[in-house]
């Protein structure tokens, strides 16, 4: 399977992240780390906790900016956009502990994942000018077929902090993909469910990979990510120790040193 | 959607109703005079209960945007000798321009910090009408604020006042209304919700959260427009610090996030007062024990409160 995705045409990288550092007060929490991401692909980001991860995130995602470096998306470096400004080009995220908005239902969870994608302001919700009926009318229909997708339809009037956990994670997948994202970031979906959840989740996220997202996704549960990923990124302490196909990854002796070598694998 | 659409309109057809029968049916002009507050306390809460029950900003002064509406026209129709009508938009614009420039700053806080920095707001504002005295009256108040004419119909008497101001109400919850049910108000419910999730989905929560306070000082003009052409005349106590709070807990009590709650924290807090002079030396202590009571048995506000005794009534009979 890996060397049918090796075969893929070399084409120019989605994200390229350059020697991008950021200390926080002395910690240097990423450390002169650069990679590229193929489009279409599916990049596996590990590492011990600590390692980066989720700054890396964060700088991907425009929460704060690197102090060295350049992160350069779909053509264009990312420093100074806004987070909002970085979604409506394409970057989307789900997070560690799933980020709902509990107040509101399902559906409407997915609705406001469509933000950057419909543009109805105050003057339009006040007067409702036809154009917002039918753009609301296409964000209602657009959210139910991305809710059948995930297998949660039947709930989309019910509040989101009532669904199963399971359900919750694959909610804020759905809307992130109400975006429609370019760059998918996924920080460990897997955590919290089960078997069975997590090979569904597995299969999900091929079959958001078949859509043509690109996806860079942290995990820790190994198979999942040695299964799905066409590519592995290795950190420890902040910076890249490794970077390959899986099989290479998993046999590299830093990465077994730093990594794998302190879990049971 | 539809379903929620044709119980609202049920809704506001009903709140015609009842506002065109209370009209006709009502004739005492201190009544009428009690339930014309009430709409203009409304209008005070519907504004912040968007900027807090919403978005999830709390503003402590905005008794502020409450006198600029009424200094503005008092100002330009006394000083100036211009329509009350041409004044009102003046009014209005001018307290969302004076939000627009306090809120760039000041909603880049959150949390206590918002409040401090609010509730400073609010007292340089309140100052400014109590030391400006060759334009505001200073702290003896302005005095001679004409009454609203329009064409034949005066709005002097109790009742025509009162229907002008709860039209403006209905106008003000329909707007509020659809604001929050669009994608608007959903971006700003997902502020309350989580900014940091707001932020990730692509909300851009600083421009909404600045609109949301402009829209609710817009609304606390108007008020204060029609406050002043009600009374005729306004001093700075009008718009103290403790009005911003009583603003504050007409949303509280009357349940966050509730366009009715506006209503009903509105009708409480102006009609406490009244049905407490009684207790004559003891009306703030049986005040302060009324508001307690209510947060006690009543935390998430009368609206929400009341809405969970009917079903737990509805659910006992079955």
């Amino acid at each position: 399977m890996s060397d049918q995705k090796k075969a893929k045409p070399d084409n120019r990288p989605l994200l390229e992240v350059s020697a991008v550092s950021k200390s926080f007060g002395g910690v240097h929490a990423v450390r002169d780390v650069s990679f590229s991401l193929i489009p279409g692909t599916i990049t596996g980001l590990i590492g011990p906790n600590g390692a980066g991860k989720t700054t890396l995130f964060n700088l991907i995602t425009g929460v704060f900016p690197a102090n060295r470096g350049q992160i350069t998306f779909d053509g264009t470096a990312t420093h100074k956009f806004r987070i909002n400004d970085l979604v409506s080009r394409g970057i989307a995220r789900t997070f560690q502990n799933v980020e709902l908005f509990e107040s509101m239902t399902v559906l409407e969870n997915i609705l406001v994942g469509q933000h950057t994608r419909t543009r109805c302001g105050i003057w339009g919700s006040i007067f409702r000018f036809p154009w917002v009926r039918r753009e609301e009318r296409q964000a209602r229909e657009n959210a139910m077929t991305l809710l059948t997708s995930v297998g949660i339809d039947a709930y989309a009037d019910q509040p989101s902090g009532d669904l199963p956990f399971g359900w919750q994670r694959l909610l804020e997948l759905a809307r992130a993909l109400a975006a429609q994202p370019k760059l998918l970031l996924l920080d460990e979906p897997a955590a919290g469910l089960n078997i069975t959840e997590t090979a569904q989740l597995g299969e999900l996220i091929q079959k958001i990979q078949q859509q043509g997202i690109t996806i860079l996704l942290v995990e820790h549960d190994m198979s999942l990510t040695m299964t799905v990923s066409d590519k592995i990124i290795v950190l420890d302490q902040g910076q890249k120790i490794a970077e390959g196909l899986p099989r290479e990854v998993q046999e590299n002796e830093a990465v077994v040193k730093a990594y794998l070598g302190t879990t049971e694998n | 959607m539809t379903n929620r659409a044709t119980w609202f309109r049920i809704a506001y057809t009903a709140m015609a109703g009842i506002v065109i029968l209370t009209g006709i049916l009502v004739s005492n002009a201190y009544h009428l005079q009690l339930l014309t507050f009430i709409g203009i306390n409304t209008l005070l809460a519907l504004g912040l209960n968007m900027l807090m029950g919403y978005a999830g900003q709390i503003s402590l002064g905005h008794a502020a945007f409450y006198g600029i509406g009424a200094y503005t026209t008092a100002i330009l129709t006394v000083h100036y000798g211009i329509s009350p009508w041409m004044a009102l938009p003046a009014a209005i614009l001018i307290a969302m321009a004076v939000a627009y420039i306090v809120g760039v700053p000041t909603l880049k806080l959150s949390g206590y910090y918002l409040g401090m920095g609010t509730l400073g707001f609010g007292m340089i504002v309140h100052i400014l009408f109590r030391e400006w005295s060759s334009v505001t009256g200073g702290a003896s108040g302005f005095i001679g604020i004409p009454p609203l004419e329009l064409g034949p119909i005066s709005f002097t008497s109790g009742r025509n006042y009162f229907y002008l101001v709860w039209a403006l109400v209905l106008l003000s919850i329909i707007i509020c209304q659809r604001i929050i049910d669009s994608r608007i108000g959903r971006g700003l419910r997902a502020i309350h919700d989580g900014e940091k999730a707001a932020k990730a989905v692509g909300v851009n929560t600083s421009a909404l959260k600045l609109q949301v306070f402009v829209l609710s000082a817009a609304l606390s003009a108007l008020a204060g427009f029609l406050y002043a052409h009600l009374v005729y005349f306004i001093s700075p106590g009008t718009f103290d610090f403790i009005t911003s709070i009583r603003m504050v807990t007409m949303v509280v009590i009357g349940g966050m996030a509730s366009i009715w709650g506006a209503l009903l924290g509105a009708s409480l807090l102006t009609l406490l007062p009244e049905w407490l002079h009684s207790f004559s030396e003891f009306e703030m202590v049986v005040y302060g024990l009324v508001l307690m009571t209510v947060m006690i048995f009543l935390p998430q506000g009368l609206t929400r409160g009341l809405m969970d005794l009917y079903e737990r009534s509805k659910k006992s009979q079955t």
